[in-house]
């Protein structure tokens, strides 16, 4: 069995070209995506721009984002050993990486 | 070139959105405040609130006799004699009251036989707690107050907005300098009085039970301004924090309602029961106070005795399945996605960081000492003093919340009544808008160089646990303020420039600004106390001493912590 999650990343902001950035975390079963993300910010890259508030307990549902094309939440969906494409959310504007314009309207900034 | 900043103008500005906070904005508006309410994270969504799965306390009187006075003797027993005495009576008296209006609101209560039922808990001479099923009370409490404020005009919010320094202007708080994280625009906000509703610090440590927004933000707005800390010390670890196996979708916390309902063993890792070892024998109930719980676990970890993963084993093994299923639904499954079957495993549990008691001063109007600023909820020291009575935290934050709504409310009008609208000086935000608009350029550095913050973080909150943790010496202690001091320095004195939007690492250097000062407040504290009280043990001071019965009372001189004792006036009961 392999010991990684190979990550990959569409990267880029509002109004830029998107990128795709590839890398590799270790992988423990039992782990989120979630924990992966941290992890690759911790040792790879704390460029790279994801949300999230309550960590590990499903409870703010501020870390929505696109698994291989589905929705989830990155602290629920878990790593796998394989290779696994991470996207923002299609259906919001983009703000940045993972990142995108996910609150109500009456309470965002304007 | 960073744009000019976006000028806010509001009768009250509240920092935070928990429910400390969401409920000051609902009281000032009820007030005839015009509300503007901030959150770092999005509204209503990060913080503790929501996070919390357990109960609130309340004398509400309907499971059992019950009164104020009662719960108010509970309170102080647990704060080993620091809990200042207002606080604490204003947590008691205005309890049933804020419940009441919560329940009116539809939060929904559990309800037995047509009343509010209530469940004990540990520290509680009676059943006390109320709560929300299955392990959805912060949740359910957050979404009601978030609904009523979305039905209330004179409520504006903004989420994604990091505050970066209060501004004081002719001797009052006149509001805050911040940026707005997802474009990374400077903001002022020009208000008549501020609430600070930040929460606490539990973010300085590597395995906390609250949100990461949970930094210290507030202490460290308050310092700053020349606002005056007290008891920085006395961080509460939460005993049974879950360790193992990997459980996602789930906070880490979510063990204690279990034990409320159905006892537990806690065993060690020969599975014997080890608890009486240590002064108390649990019995088959959970009866446990969270101090000796932790102390508890951790002397039989370092005896070699913990479980794999550096902890206790939670038994539910004696329950019956159908026992399990009644009293947590459909968290059994959840549990089961997790491959966690109860009836067939205990569950590995260690310490966790879990509330912090110390903060902000501030008198029974939520008044800090600083005229204009306000503080409510986990951010305002001294109403728990050394160690929280559990189910104190939500209760605080509903009753402080409330009462720095109105406070900050009739201030604004005060102020109101001698200028239309409230300018800040440009001289008096100088220093907290050079940050926010003339950092370093990027194209200095590369897009990737610069200090790691995420890096950083997690070396601070490795600090903190294992040189600031439940057990403490002054050896470690002076260690981590080292740590501490040369973080510090690597973070420099200012951030990146402003770079688009949601530039998390620019985000996480203001957070470490502020954690690194706030962890500088716990551990130099921490190290003052030469006693053991409470959650602040000392292994090299084990006694608790009666002339340590003393506030330690912290102010920022220069860069300088000046810490000073004030002796604990005696509780009346």
């Amino acid at each position: 069995m392999s010991s990684v999650a190979k990550l990959k990343i569409k990267r880029g902001g509002a109004g830029e070209s998107e990128r795709w950035e590839s890398f590799e975390v270790p992988f423990e079963p039992g782990q989120s995506v979630l924990d992966g993300l941290r992890w690759l910010r911790i040792n790879k890259d704390p460029s790279l721009a994801m949300r999230y508030s309550c960590i590990n307990a499903n409870a703010c549902k501020e870390c929505m984002i696109q698994l291989d094309g589905e929705t989830v939440y990155a602290c629920t969906a878990r790593l796998e050993p394989r290779e696994m494409t991470l996207t923002p959310l299609p259906n919001k504007k983009l703000i940045r990486d993972l990142v995108t314009e996910i609150a109500p309207p009456a309470e965002r900034f304007k | 070139m960073t744009p000019e900043p976006v000028a806010i103008d509001t009768d009250v500005l509240v920092i935070g959105s928990g429910a400390a906070g969401m409920y000051a904005a609902i009281e000032a508006a009820r007030g005839g405040a015009r509300v503007f309410m901030v959150d770092r994270s999005l509204i209503g969504r990060g913080g503790a609130t929501v996070m919390a799965q357990m109960t609130v306390a309340a004398a509400l009187g309907e499971e059992v006799p019950d009164a104020p006075a009662h719960h108010y003797d509970d309170t102080i027993a647990a704060g080993r004699g620091l809990c200042e005495e207002k606080l604490a009576r204003l947590l008691c008296e205005d309890a049933p009251a804020a419940i009441r209006e919560l329940d009116a609101w539809g939060v929904g209560w559990a309800r037995k036989a047509n009343h509010i039922t209530a469940t004990t808990a540990p520290g509680h001479d009676r059943a006390r707690c109320v709560y929300v099923d299955f392990i959805n009370t912060g949740p359910a409490v957050s979404k009601t107050l978030r609904t009523v404020i979305a039905r209330n005009k004179d409520i504006h919010k903004a989420g994604d907005i990091c505050i970066v320094d209060l501004v004081a202007c002719g001797g009052e708080i006149a509001g805050a300098v911040g940026w707005h994280v997802g474009s990374g625009a400077p903001v002022t906000i020009a208000a008549k009085a501020t609430v600070l509703a930040t929460g606490g610090l539990t973010r300085l440590y590597r395995r906390n039970s609250a949100s990461l927004n949970m930094g210290g933000d507030g202490y460290a707005l308050a310092l700053r301004a020349g606002a005056t800390l007290i008891d920085m010390e006395f961080v509460q670890f939460f005993p049974i924090g879950h360790l193992a196996p990997r459980l996602v979708g789930m906070d880490p916390i979510m063990w204690d309602p279990f034990r409320y309902k159905l006892g537990g063993r806690l065993l060690n890792g020969r599975m014997e029961e080890f608890t009486s070892r240590y002064g108390s024998d649990e019995d088959g109930r959970y009866v446990l106070p969270r101090d000796l719980a932790t102390y508890a676990i951790i002397k039989e970890v370092e005896a070699g005795r913990g479980s794999p993963h550096g902890g206790a084993y939670l038994s539910f093994e004696h329950c019956a399945a159908a026992d399990l299923r009644t009293a947590f639904g459909p968290v059994i499954d959840r549990l089961a996605a997790n491959a966690i079957d109860l009836t067939r495993m205990p569950v590995e549990v260690a310490p966790i960081a879990h509330y912090h008691m110390g903060g902000v001063v501030a008198d029974a109007q939520m008044q800090t000492e600083l005229p204009g600023l306000f503080a409510a909820g986990e951010v305002v020291g001294g109403a728990n003093g050394a160690n929280r009575l559990s189910g104190n935290a939500i209760t605080e934050a509903l009753v402080f919340g409330r009462r720095a709504g109105a406070s900050a409310a009739a201030h604004a009008k005060k102020v109101a009544k001698k200028i239309a609208r409230r300018e800040l000086a440009a001289g008096d935000m100088r220093a907290a808008l050079d940050l926010v608009r003339n950092g370093h350029l990027r194209n200095e550095h590369g897009a990737r160089s610069g200090p790691n913050t995420a890096a950083m973080i997690a070396r601070l909150q490795a600090i903190m646990a294992d040189d600031v943790g439940p057990f403490r010496t002054g050896t470690k202690l002076e260690r981590a303020l080292g740590g501490i001091a040369a973080l510090a320095a690597e973070l420099g004195e200012r951030p990146a420039a402003a770079n688009g939007g949601f530039d998390l690492q620019r985000l996480e250097w203001f957070d470490l600004r502020n954690m690194l000062s706030v962890a500088r407040t716990v551990a130099q504290s921490a190290l003052q106390r030469t006693e053991s009280r409470g959650a602040h043990q000392r292994e090299d001071f084990p006694q608790m001493l009666p002339q340590w019965q003393t506030h330690q009372r912290v102010r920022l001189v220069g860069n300088a912590l000046q810490i000073t004792g004030a002796p604990a006036a005696a509780l009346a009961s």
